[in-house]
């Protein structure tokens, strides 16, 4: 066996086809959801006019925040010189197309017109970040799918790093473009904020850390390669940073709002007496989402373990999709705030807490852009040699040398 | 020349009576030109000298009343399913009652018409636009349903079709899967111009409370410029900086 060679995960085994069927049932439990949804109307979903995004854009912004983390071990390999990292940049890489899919076709089903996207590609009102997101995402795509082919074409490898900072560049504007999303929504108090836009920077760090720590464990584990204790420790430091980071960006979003007294209604819903979105806050996105992670990954008897580092890394992933289900339903179910100091009362919910309860369908589509995402790495995995044979760092570490 | 003068008299008579039939004949079609001068042809651009909006005077709006809504919602088939979260609501009425000193008044709230709307500002496809006269609109061909107006809109002014549309009319098409809100009834303004009359404003005179007055914000001499003059009104959310169509009147602080 060659050192640093790829191959194919194989041959194919009852628990390969399995996992492809389960995967693909998934998928197509999501697909006849959207058209349900599509042919019946939105009023089946649990979305209405006064929470018009719910839990399939939970889910599509988590799995699109994270394929862009997801590409970091790629880009310490190229753009920090980490060569260490290079065996794992090819699953690096492809998991974040994976997770990039995944989370647009959540985005595009959901639409009220999805037969309409060939409106969306070809009408571009170019003030509309929405509209820059569209061409971020597809760039992404591209980017990273010629990075990919670079890394595994010989004649193009010296070239693959420049590609790399490419990617690099982009995914950072990408995930500066989702969070900027809600951070330019001027009309709603719990957005509007330019902070937004570094905070899911940090956020994009730790789930896609996250979700790629998941899938190498995994993919070892499938493909009976054995996983170098020191790649689960270097990954699990690095996740434990970045969860440390996006606590500090959302301590700040918060603390800042607090400082004014207009905000203070917002902050205290969000923190304290809005249900379920504090309980949400802090059981979910701080306690089990942030800190115990943190205790795993710090204590040093457990960080070494496998195990640990999964059930870490699965903490950080709901934690992940807790805070958005926090920022994106919790931001809207506070009331448009039309006039400061006054008790208001509508037909149309006016000064009401937004209601929201998903339903079926919604978590079908949900699970079946996170099946898609599944399936194409999978797949992946089995038909093109993306996962090193050993499933370890590179020779002659070069993170001690270059430091 | 004495015979001559009663044959001139007759033909002035002749003459003058001729003209007051024509004149009588044309007075009609005259008035009907007047009110096609005010509106505007088919295949006429909307004009940027006009500035549409309204002049909400709250003082004459009563609680308990919802013409306004009424109205709006016959004019453009709007009928709800009986699911108020879901159900299409391109005005409402508000009721406002201060939190310390317990002043109530009312008001109706819609589409704001702003000249910067957040909601053409953020649409992906451009579907979200404003006409050259201000009238904010959606383009239902090109509208993908994102939503993303909805969250933009600091006035919770639009709603999304949620369900098949049944006896849609002909002015107002609708569709499935789409954004709507008020279009300042653009279907009257383009048929009549300055007499325009939109629905909800109608049904307010009707109701006999004239709390809406519809009018050319650009026009100087208008009701609506007039009384913004010498009265004043205030914007809602003034503090984004929109520079709303819709103008409020005698509102508390």
């Amino acid at each position: 066996m060659r050192p640093g060679a790829f191959s194919v995960i194989g041959p194919r085994s009852a628990g390969f086809r399995i996992l492809v069927v389960a995967l693909g049932g998934v998928l197509l439990a999501g697909l006849w959801a959207a058209h349900t949804m599509e042919s019946e109307g939105h009023h089946i979903t649990g979305m209405n006019n006064q929470i018009v995004w719910g839990i399939p854009h939970v889910f599509a912004v988590f799995l699109i925040v994270a394929a862009s983390g997801a590409l970091n071990v790629a880009s310490l390999n190229s753009v920090f010189g980490r060569v260490a990292y290079q065996p794992l940049a090819r699953l690096s890489a492809i998991l974040a197309i994976a997770l990039l899919l995944g989370g647009l076709t959540i985005l595009v089903l959901d639409l009220g017109r999805p037969d309409r996207l060939i409106v969306a590609m070809t009408y571009y009102n170019f003030r509309s970040i929405f509209a820059w997101n569209i061409i971020l995402y597809t760039g992404f795509v591209v980017i990273a799918g010629i990075y990919v082919w670079f890394m595994m074409e010989r004649r193009f490898q010296r070239y693959s790093k420049p590609v790399g900072f490419a990617a690099f560049a982009w995914r950072l504007t990408l995930t500066s473009g989702t969070g900027s999303i809600f951070g330019f929504l001027i009309a709603r108090e719990a957005y509007d904020a330019a902070v937004m836009a570094p905070l899911f920077v940090a956020m994009s760090f730790a789930f896609g850390t996250a979700a790629f720590l998941i899938t190498l464990l995994a993919v070892a584990r499938a493909s009976a390669r054995p996983l170098d204790p020191d790649i689960l420790a270097r990954q699990a430091r690095l996740m434990s940073i970045f969860v440390v980071v996006v606590l500090y960006f959302v301590a700040a979003f918060h603390l800042t709002n607090l400082y004014a007294a207009e905000h203070g209604g917002v902050v205290r819903f969000l923190l304290v007496d809005g249900d379920p979105y504090a309980l949400l806050f802090w059981a979910g996105q701080v306690t089990l989402g942030s800190l115990v992670p943190l205790v795993l990954l710090w204590t040093p008897r457990l960080s070494r373990s496998p195990a640990a580092c999964f059930v870490a890394a699965c903490l950080i992933v709901l934690g992940g999709l807790t805070q958005l289900y926090v920022i994106i339903i919790g931001g809207q179910a506070y009331p448009l705030m039309l006039f400061p100091g006054y008790e208001v009362s509508s037909t149309f919910f006016d000064g009401e807490t937004g209601r929201y309860s998903a339903t079926l369908n919604e978590y079908l589509l949900a699970a079946g852009g996170i099946a898609l995402a599944a399936l194409i790495v999978t797949l992946t995995v089995r038909v093109l040699p993306i996962v090193p044979e050993r499933l370890r760092l590179a020779a002659g570490d070069s993170v001690t040398a270059r430091t | 020349m004495t015979a001559a003068t009663p044959f001139a008299d007759r033909a002035r008579r002749r003459f003058l009576k001729g003209l007051g039939v024509v004149l009588g004949a044309s007075a009609a079609p005259g008035a009907l030109l007047v009110e096609l001068a005010a509106a505007k042809a088919p295949d006429e651009a909307v004009s940027g000298a006009r500035r549409w909006g309204l002049l909400i005077d709250t003082s004459q709006c009563a609680e308990s009343c919802d013409a306004c809504v009424r109205g709006c919602n016959e004019e453009h088939g709007l009928v709800g399913k009986d699911r108020p979260a879901t159900d299409a609501q391109w005005i409402r009425k508000l009721n406002l009652r201060h939190r310390t000193t317990g002043h109530a008044h009312s008001l109706p709230m819609l589409c704001q018409h702003c000249d910067a709307p957040p909601c053409v500002d953020v649409c992906p496809t451009g579907a979200s636009f404003k006409r050259a006269d201000g009238i904010v609109l959606v383009d239902k061909h090109i509208c993908i349903g994102c939503r993303y107006c909805m969250m933009a809109c600091p006035y919770k002014a639009r709603s999304f079709i949620h369900e098949t549309l049944r006896d849609q009319l002909a002015h107002a098409p609708r569709g499935k899967g789409t954004v709507e809100s008020c279009t300042l009834c653009v279907h009257r303004v383009d048929r009549s111009g300055q007499d325009a009359v939109p629905a909800c404003a109608e049904a307010c005179v009707e109701e006999g409370h004239h709390a809406i007055v519809f009018g050319d914000l650009n026009d100087a001499t208008s009701v609506i410029a007039t009384r913004l003059r010498s009265e004043g009104a205030r914007e809602i959310r003034a503090d984004l900086g929109l520079n709303t169509g819709v103008r409020y009147q005698r509102m508390p602080s």
